[in-house]
């Protein structure tokens, strides 16, 4: 191949030149045809379901039905108002930032915890972190369903071991005040084995000799944490609060098992209003709106996020 | 404190001495047991006779007389092995048809140089950024359109390409040396040959990584399999679970339902225990799933 392109050359080169740029583009092209042809596979997918996913979302954000029968009806903006509007959506986004702030700061911070205590290797601290992991690998409905039973009223095991410790025995799941926390412990416990293998990566970076000299200088563990260990995890916190926001969004399963959103909304979470307007409610109007409002508020987090990971080395 | 003592010796000796880690390290003793709790309680539910009545079903000591009457009845009442077939096939499905894909990309970004690489590599980045999950709606909508609405094809389809799985295998073909590949070229090999004999099996670690990541989320995944699946013996596991808990805990029957939860979640544990190392590392290189 590479052996047939001098004998071409002359030709190009006596070309006016629009022509030439023109010959450059097309024989660019038709090297770039192998990639292509690699790519094609993963492009079909990718465009039937996120690119033109997120096209339909947008269109259909500006039409409504009157009945779910009836035909589509341009609207413009009257859908996004319309949720905007709905106080079940704006109850919805302040319970999930509740949730999001909530589950994200115990579940980090306990993971911080877990990988300062297990950052040795041995049999012990191998046996404990696979104790803390099991809970991510198994499915969100399969926690829920053993939490159905801790949270039981008066025989569950919550109330049987410490319900003598409280004034009264709450209604873990049904009542209106509580519901949110009781889920929230189920994500904490959930998620907090996850991040502490971010962390306990993170801390590899963590050079052994200068711990040993500030320790000699007489630094004690909290001044070692402060000033080496919590500057060195930097990009680490940053990344893992990333995927603790994009799990408040997208880890749902729990609302559906154990609440459904109640009692009185008081556990409806985004994604859980999304998928009532689109599914109990018909409304894909005001679904695809709800969905392009949280779809726009999380890329402007994921940009900023990258943006920042960008300029960090390495990582997990 | 004598164990925590015993359990330190091997600590750096700078920390040996100090009170505030090893308070650290027992706090973390204390919670990694709490976080054994609800697997705790379900192996003992599991195990208790009904007999025991309500009253002892929070008792987390095990019962003298342990039966396997709860596994018989969900074993029963629930339909598990048809549950487990369709989970096996939506999770192999969507890995074979991955591997196709990410490998052909990846390789495409790792080796190649086309026209614009640059703008098409963003567009496979934005999709880490979508988050797929949030496209439930749209999604749905073309399944229907697709015809696939109710199939297992249709839970499958939104996942055969994976923007992760392809900037995976883009970096391990990256780190492969180019003289390997040199010596196929004299030797005639055409491109799909160079990727099937030399890229692949040097890459074959990447491809377990991948393949624990993505066997382990569409295992768990729950609302999107909800919405598509209709038919009671299309459900995959985890909606299976969520119809039979809603079932038992009509009749109180929480023996059932640990039993139940067990049985989804034994393959997982059991897979974790044995292959301990290579999850965690796959994990922490997933990252961004």
């Amino acid at each position: 191949m590479s052996l047939a392109e001098p004998a071409a050359l002359p030709v190009a080169a006596s070309a006016p030149p629009r022509l030439r740029v023109a010959k450059r583009f097309t024989s660019r092209l038709k090297a770039s045809l192998p990639a292509y042809l690699l790519l094609l596979p993963s492009l079909i997918f990718l465009a039937l379901f996120t690119y033109g996913a997120m096209g339909r979302v947008l269109i259909d954000a500006l039409y409504q039905r009157a009945t779910p029968k009836a035909p589509l009806r341009f609207v413009g903006l009257e859908n996004i108002g319309a949720v905007l509007g709905d106080p079940a959506f704006t109850g919805a986004v302040v319970n999930n930032l509740i949730y999001a702030v909530g589950t994200a700061i115990p579940s980090i911070g306990l993971a911080l915890l877990f990988a300062l205590a297990l950052a040795r290797t041995n049999v012990v601290t191998s046996a404990l972190r696979a104790a803390l992991f099991l809970p991510v690998l198994i499915p969100m409905v399969a926690a829920s369903a053993l939490f159905l039973f801790i949270f039981l009223p008066n025989v569950g095991l919550l109330d049987h071991y410490i319900g003598g410790l409280l004034p009264v025995l709450p209604n873990w799941l049904g009542d209106p005040d509580i519901a949110l926390y009781a889920i929230m412990i189920i994500t904490i416990w959930k998620n907090a084995g996850y991040y502490m293998l971010f962390f306990l990566a993170g801390l590899q970076a963590v050079p052994e000799d200068v711990m040993e000299a500030a320790h000699l200088d007489g630094a004690g563990p909290f001044m070692r944490l402060r000033y080496i260990i919590l500057p060195e995890l930097k990009p680490t916190f940053l990344f893992v609060i990333v995927i603790a926001t994009l799990n408040a969004v997208t880890q749902v399963d729990h609302v559906f098992v154990l609440t459904q959103g109640g009692p009185s909304n008081s556990t409806n979470l985004v994604l859980f209003y999304i998928y009532q307007q689109a599914v109990e409610h018909f409304d894909v109007g005001k679904a695809s709106a709800a969905t392009l409002l949280t779809l726009a508020a999380l890329m402007a987090l994921t940009a900023l996020s990258f943006r920042t990971m960008a300029n960090r080395e390495g990582g997990p | 404190m004598k164990l925590i003592d015993a359990l330190y010796k091997d600590a750096p000796l700078a920390t040996r001495n100090e009170i505030t880690p090893k308070l650290g390290f027992l706090l973390t003793i204390l919670l990694a047991l709490a976080w054994l709790i609800p697997f705790l309680w379900m192996g003992v539910a599991t195990l208790r006779p009904s007999s025991d009545g309500i009253n002892l079903m929070a008792e987390l000591m095990p019962s003298l007389k342990p039966t396997l009457d709860n596994i018989r009845d969900a074993w029963e009442i629930g339909d598990f092995p048809r549950y487990f077939l369709n989970t096996t096939i939506i999770c192999t499905g969507i890995l074979l048809v991955q591997f196709v894909t990410i490998t052909l990309a990846g390789f495409a970004f790792a080796r190649l140089d086309f026209a614009g690489k640059t703008p098409i590599f963003y567009l496979f980045l934005m999709q880490l950024m979508l988050v797929p999950v949030l496209l439930i709606v749209p999604n749905l909508s073309l399944v229907v359109q697709l015809g696939l609405y109710d199939t297992l094809a249709g839970v499958m389809m939104p996942f055969f390409a994976s923007a992760f799985g392809t900037f995976l295998m883009r970096q391990a073909f990256e780190a492969i040396p180019t003289e390997l590949e040199d010596a196929a070229l004299i030797d005639g090999a055409s491109l799909i040959q160079r990727i099937r004999h030399i890229y692949v099996p040097l890459s074959l670690p990447s491809f377990s990584a991948f393949a624990i990541i993505s066997v382990t989320s569409h295992w768990n995944d729950f609302l999107w399999p909800l919405m598509v699946i209709n038919s009671p013996d299309k459900r995959p596991l985890t909606v299976g679970l969520s119809v039979f808990t809603k079932t038992a805990e009509g009749t109180q029957d929480w023996g059932t339902i640990a039993a139940g939860t067990l049985m989804v979640i034994a393959p997982l544990l059991v897979t974790f225990l044995i292959f301990q190392k290579r999850f965690i590392s796959s994990f922490v290189t997933s990252g961004i799933k």
